[in-house]
């Protein structure tokens, strides 16, 4: 029950776009049209999946103040927190360098539509920010974890499949000349966030 | 030389301004700006996160392999950013905004505008050269963040630096503070200096 509550309030409540402005960067860059859309949800997604569990073990044996008490009692004060911006990206460039080798190499198919973005992915902000929160709200199991970050993927999936087709449709709307292209995006995407503040007072 | 110099430090600031013109770096650069405090912390962070690892990169240009630049990179702005991180924790009127920004500092290892910068300038330029065009795409950058929240909060909460402003009978507007106004804002900025470049409209 507490992991359908985590999953629910990961889409819609704390979405990564319209309340913390994760990934806006390849978010506003790859969202001209719905199939591009897709295929980079798609990719955010699984990477988010992977990565954010390897660093929730990371953080939890390794890094947090005491982490260490397993290697034995001498290790129990110390305290690497500090670290844990260096080895949170170099697990995500690592994850992201491994899939995208795999990728190509046994789904020839999938690398052509994917392909492109995944060294993109290695520095979109939802990706980092997804740990860094993993490790600022203290999750306490691993499977909690692991669906935080399958409901936040799930999340930025949704919300660039819908501005990319928000904006397939804008491409026949006559916008003032100073607003064009990206001024006007900006105000969609806050009218859409609007849209999804009316999920923001639910309890779960 | 010197024009050429004095163009790499101006031209971040409008011209090419990497949140506006560019929209490099939004990532951490909205969730910041309700308070004005936050948003100065943050863009003189940035500015020195951006300054210092195009400095280093731009020393280590020769030697890094093609190949597995990025990780370089990275590993050299994640270093930055712990160090720009352990000095806001250690500051004792800085603890409190380093607890306010939260997970934005650590972000900065992912805006785009440092690995913007190192990889269209540092790897390609001399060490002052890129030291300049770092801070000066940070200052650019955080001019932005700095009118995004003087106006969310004079109007969010009706003060300035934590200072009363506007007269104690003014409501507070709460749709000011909340995510979507920061995007509109934006949007307004960029409205607004299109309008006067013409250069800059798309087609």
């Amino acid at each position: 029950m507490e992991y359908i509550s985590l999953f629910v309030k990961s889409i819609f409540v704390d979405n990564m776009i319209f309340a913390y402005f994760l990934g806006m960067c390849s978010y506003l860059a790859v969202s001209k049209n719905v199939k591009t859309a897709n295929g980079l949800g798609l990719a955010v997604i699984f990477v988010l999946l992977f990565t954010l569990p390897i660093n929730w073990l990371l953080n939890t044996y390794v890094l947090q103040p005491g982490a260490l008490k397993w290697l034995g009692p001498q290790f129990a004060d110390v305290d690497l927190s500090f670290l844990s911006f260096i080895i949170f990206i170099a697990v995500i460039a690592a994850f992201v360098q491994i899939v995208e080798m795999f990728v190509e190499k046994f789904l020839p198919s999938l690398y052509s539509s994917l392909g492109i973005f995944l060294p993109l992915i290695a520095v979109n902000c939802s990706i980092l920010g997804g740990s860094l929160f993993m490790q600022q709200r203290d999750f306490t199991s691993f499977g909690e974890s692991a669906v935080y970050a399958l409901g936040s993927g799930i999340g930025w999936y949704l919300a660039i499949v819908a501005l990319a087709a928000i904006r397939e449709k804008m491409a026949y709307c006559n916008v003032p000349k100073p607003l064009k292209g990206i001024g006007i995006t900006f105000i969609t995407v806050g009218l859409m966030g609007m849209a999804f503040m009316i999920f923001m007072g639910i309890q779960l | 030389m010197d024009k050429k110099l004095k163009e790499t430090i101006l031209n971040p600031i409008l011209k090419g301004n990497p949140i506006t013109v560019l929209v490099l770096g939004i990532c951490s650069s909205l969730a910041v700006t309700v308070q004005l405090k936050g948003a100065l912390v943050m863009a003189i962070s940035v500015t020195l996160v951006t300054g210092l690892s195009s400095l280093v990169c731009s020393l280590l240009r020769n030697t890094i392999p093609m190949r597995v630049r990025i990780i370089v990179q990275l590993v050299v702005v994640a270093l930055m950013v712990i160090l720009v991180d352990q000095i806001l924790k250690a500051g004792e009127g800085t603890y409190a905004i380093d607890k306010q920004l939260s997970v934005y500092i650590g972000l900065i290892i992912t805006n785009c505008i440092v690995m913007g910068r190192i990889e269209a300038f540092a790897l390609g330029n001399k060490p002052l050269p890129s030291l300049l065009d770092g801070l000066a795409n940070g200052v650019g950058y955080g001019l932005i963040l700095v009118i995004v929240a003087f106006f969310r909060e004079l109007f969010g909460s009706g003060t300035l630096f934590g200072l009363q402003v506007l007269p104690a009978g003014y409501i507070p507007n709460n749709l000011v503070i909340l995510p979507p106004f920061a995007l509109i804002l934006l949007g307004c900025i960029i409205w607004v200096q299109r309008a006067f470049d013409k250069d800059l409209q798309e087609k």
